[in-house]
């Protein structure tokens, strides 16, 4: 298949999705770069000097900043756990046989296809409320103070939504991943004398673990930058309780309108991002190429 | 495991499977129901489950108020038009990275992904900028410019994955039984590819139509597609319960039905074909 | 017509060579098979004459005209693929007629050529169906069919039986032989099983780390083999090497010896040993006999031979039947 001229029109072909790419990555991020060194705010028009690493010191220095990465890692990292955990319990539970799987696997799988929009607004209004709520309904009908979710426990809140929106795609792909399991495997082990919680141990979990690590690589590219959940349900508050980075750069751009303070801040983000994909591909390279 | 199982226990593991299920899609089922409700039937305490009024008065009303039928052709046109701008520069390239592929082909995939791993906040005050500079904000021209260059990468590797699977002897084997590229490429190419691309087109209409952080910081009312619009329920109107929940439904409703006919091909597609 | 000549052909990618320099003629009507374990580069030259890759020196004559930088459809050849490379959205109808529709005849024509080809593989009640629907033999059926209808010059064959079953691979075996006497065309066939290469070919070409070790009939190859590696590879079970004092006696660095040409008795010959593994196959029995320093050599005896495991028994090499190599693995002759 390798001859000479159909090589060159190989490359010819690659080329407009590699140009673009490689200017939608460079073009707006050196951008970016430039603005973090300005001060340039849109409120300000005409000024805009040099002011060299002061953007950045009064990002790093920002109390909301320290807020916002460990808000950022707390929805990261408390999604997954939900996910995984609870879509690998799912996923066992949907491998066995029962009446009506294909339905059932319509319903598991329904919640990933709504908009963020639409799941952080009707797990807001009509569960999370704290007067007209389903969750407040619950707990009032067995006698207990409602639970004011945005108001108390904002961050979990908005875990809970992005995890419900998650947990389906999860399950999915580790039910998928469950089924190609090699049946003489399983009784091979039955037969070595493995008891059920041996043989998920010792061949379920790491016949399973690429899916994990497909799970966590593109779930990580998607929580890292949640923004309508929070931009819906709380405004990143109270105070900045729930606000991550993502929400933190855009306050400072489209709030404040402070394209330099923004700019610091959304190249710190991918600076945070890069340091998390640079570990995430070395797992997944590990993972992947075995 | 599909034996020794007893009807006892199948019947528990339907019970308990069905259950979870219902629970995961009780909020859908929930805003679809409130949708038929009157605002009073609709933060009704305790709330009634399906013996209430049903009406459809809150769907003309969303139609009426705030014209959903604009904000549906957004996104039908701003993740379409997205999906098949993408699928237009992706396919060749996807093509000749599956079929001739060079040393450095893995390296370039990687490559594309990792555009991915750039969290949109980085680049967000430039484009909002030069979006405002070109006069592209709030229009749907400037939101599918911007959802066909963050797909990009996951159009090329879906494709990629789909395309690495036509065997290449196939190819060969056109080429020995006399066809030219012209009707390799019309006779064996495109009916072993066009699947792969059907599904390639549906996921990646799914995710751009809820892509929900360029559509909610680059339109206002004009192009705004149905994840911005139901944003704007986020206050007042939020507190109209069986509105907002109309205005959902309506939004999820023709993602979730291509959704779940999409959902054989979807693990493989979102996951490039790492788990089948 | 469709004689084939090699002249130096040579393919190396980047810095590694996969074929040195090779010459080579294959007659008008011969069925020649190339034959060598895996890696030894007998598919590369398949594919360089079929023109699937690019040699990177030499020519390739097809019918004494110059194919060497003639696309693959261009140079009158059919080629049956190890994964027979079906058209899988096609009828076996349509794969069958595809190479002739690309030629461009009519469908009247056409039509009439994919029913005789149907008839002669069996394949009549299978035309509409598609692949998947079909058994691993009938698929092998369909892309030979493919593969006739255009009455190439020359068929290539690349390990087409590797994906059948044992009892489905003889019987095909069969079939392409008689194909062969049929059609009487040229035939070159790509395999790693020396038992395919003895029983179908007329002329085999043994390679080795791609070069041409020999090149003859089987039983020029099975009897005369040029040197150690030829010698190893054709026959089964393989024939016993004996280096040592014992070669040297014969005035060879190693001798070998197949396993039908050592008489085996009960006491005296020339090698004493003990009976290891006897596998009874019925018609023959294999005796794997531990003969001390000489190591373990393989002894085939009648079906009904009564020896068994543990047993002493002493070996005799037929003495005409001893062949001797050099040092470097080369026939003494």
């Amino acid at each position: 298949m390798s001859t000479q001229h159909s090589r060159a029109a190989a490359r010819l072909l690659v080329a407009p999705s590699v140009v673009l790419l490689f200017l939608w990555m460079i073009v707006p991020l050196a951008m970016t770069v430039w603005f973090s060194f300005l001060r340039f705010n849109l409120l300000m028009p005409g000024t805009r000097e040099w002011i060299g690493f002061l953007n950045y010191e009064f990002f790093l220095t920002d109390p909301a900043f320290f807020a916002a990465v460990a808000n950022t890692l707390a929805i990261v990292l408390g999604v997954l756990a939900i996910t995984i955990v609870g879509g690998i319990l799912f996923a066992l539970l949907l491998d066995q046989p029962f009446f009506g799987q294909g339905a059932v696997r319509l319903l598991m799988i329904a919640p990933f296809f709504v908009m963020p929009t639409v799941s952080a607004l009707v797990w807001k209004n009509m569960f999370m409320n704290p007067v007209n709520g389903l969750f407040a309904w619950l707990q009032k009908s067995v006698g207990m103070a409602p639970h004011d979710w945005l108001a108390t426990t904002p961050l979990l809140a908005v875990i809970v939504i992005v995890a419900w929106q998650w947990l389906p795609f999860s399950t999915l792909i580790l039910l998928t991943a469950l089924q190609s399991l090699d049946e003489e495997q399983r009784e091979a082990a039955e037969l070595d004398g493995a008891g059920a919680l041996a043989r998920f141990r010792y061949i379920v979990l790491p016949h399973l673990s690429r899916a994990i690590t497909v799970v966590i690589l593109i779930q990580t590219i998607f929580l890292l930058s949640v923004f309508a959940e929070i931009l819906v349900t709380t405004n990143g508050g109270p105070g900045t309780d729930s606000t991550n980075l993502a929400y933190l750069v855009y306050a400072q751009a489209l709030l404040q309108f402070d394209v330099g303070g923004a700019s610091a801040g959304g190249i710190v983000a991918v600076v945070l991002a890069n340091i998390v994909a640079f570990f995430l591909m070395r797992m997944i390279g590990r993972t992947l190429e075995g | 495991m599909a034996r020794r199982t007893t009807l006892p226990r199948k019947l528990g593991v339907t019970a308990l499977a069905w259950g979870i299920g219902f629970l995961v899609f009780f909020p859908i089922l929930w805003t679809v129901l409130t949708s038929f409700k009157t605002e009073a039937e609709a933060v009704a305490s305790p709330p009634s489950f399906l013996a209430f009024h049903w009406t459809l008065e809150n769907y003309a009303e969303v139609q009426e108020r705030s014209d959903y039928f604009r904000h549906f052709l957004n996104s039908v046109v701003i993740s379409l038009g997205s999906t098949v701008i993408g699928l237009v520069i992706a396919v060749p390239a996807a093509w000749a990275m599956a079929f001739q592929p060079a040393k450095r082909t893995k390296d370039l995939l990687m490559w594309m992904l990792s555009t991915k791993m750039m969290p949109p906040v980085g680049v967000l005050v430039p484009i909002y900028l030069i979006f405002r500079d070109l006069g592209l904000l709030d229009t749907r021209l400037g939101l599918t410019i911007i959802l066909t260059l963050i797909d990009l990468p996951i159009i090329i590797w879906m494709l990629y994955t789909y395309f690495k699977e036509i065997p290449g002897e196939i190819l060969e084997a056109a080429r020995m039984d006399g066809a030219d590229l012209w009707n390799e490429i019309v006779h064996v190419l495109t009916p072993m590819a066009v699947p792969g691309i059907a599904s390639t087109l549906l996921l990646n209409v799914i995710l751009a139509w809820n892509e929900a952080f360029w559509t909610l910081n680059l339109t206002a009312a004009k192009a705004a597609p149905l994840t911005a619009f139901i944003a704007s329920y986020s206050s007042p109107e939020g507190l109209f319960y069986a509105k907002l929940s109309a205005a959902s439904t309506m939004a999820i409703a023709p993602i979730l039905i291509l959704g779940w006919f999409s959902q054989k091909q979807l693990v493989r597609g979102l996951t490039f074909g790492a788990v089948k | 017509m469709g004689s084939i000549v090699l002249e130096k052909v040579e393919k190396t990618f980047g810095e590694v060579t996969v074929i040195p320099p090779i010459d080579l003629e294959i007659g008008d009507g011969e069925f020649t098979v190339f034959v060598g374990p895996s890696g030894c580069g007998k598919s590369t030259l398949l594919r360089l004459i079929a023109g699937l890759e690019d040699v990177s020196a030499g020519r390739v004559l097809i019918d004494g005209r110059d194919a060497t930088d003639l696309a693959p459809a261009k140079r009158g050849l059919s080629m049956v693929f190890q994964s027979y490379a079906l058209y899988p959205h096609m009828s076996v109808r349509a794969n069958i007629a595809f190479p002739l529709k690309m030629a461009g005849m009519t469908a009247h024509e056409i039509d009439a050529k994919v029913t005789a080809a149907a008839a002669t593989l069996n394949l009549t009640d299978y035309l509409d169906r598609k692949p998947k629907q079909l058994s691993g033999g009938q698929r092998q059926r369909v892309a030979i069919g493919r593969a006739i209808v255009r009455q190439p010059s020359a068929f290539l064959f690349d390990e087409p039986l590797s994906n059948l079953d044992a009892a489905l691979r003889v019987q095909m075996r069969l079939e392409i032989s008689e194909l062969h006497h049929q059609l009487g065309t040229t035939m070159i066939y790509v395999t790693h099983d020396q038992v395919e290469a003895m029983t179908m070919a007329d002329k085999i070409v043994v390679l080795n780390k791609g070069r041409i070790a020999q090149v003859g009939s089987p039983l020029d190859l099975y009897r005369r083999p040029d040197n150690l590696f030829v010698a190893g590879f054709i026959g089964s079970p393989k024939m016993n090497f004996v280096t040592g004092p014992v070669a040297a006696a014969h005035g060879a660095h190693t001798i070998g010896v197949r396993p039908e040409h050592l008489a085996i008795s009960a006491d005296g010959g020339d090698w004493p040993g003990t009976v290891g593994v006897a596998e009874r196959l019925g018609s023959d029995t294999f005796l794997h006999v531990d003969a001390g320093d000489l190591g373990t050599l393989t002894v085939r005896a009648g079906g009904d031979v009564g020896f068994r495991h543990g047993d002493r028994v002493g070996l005799t090499p037929d003495p005409a039947a001893i062949h001797r190599f050099d040092d470097k693995g080369m026939a003494i002759r």
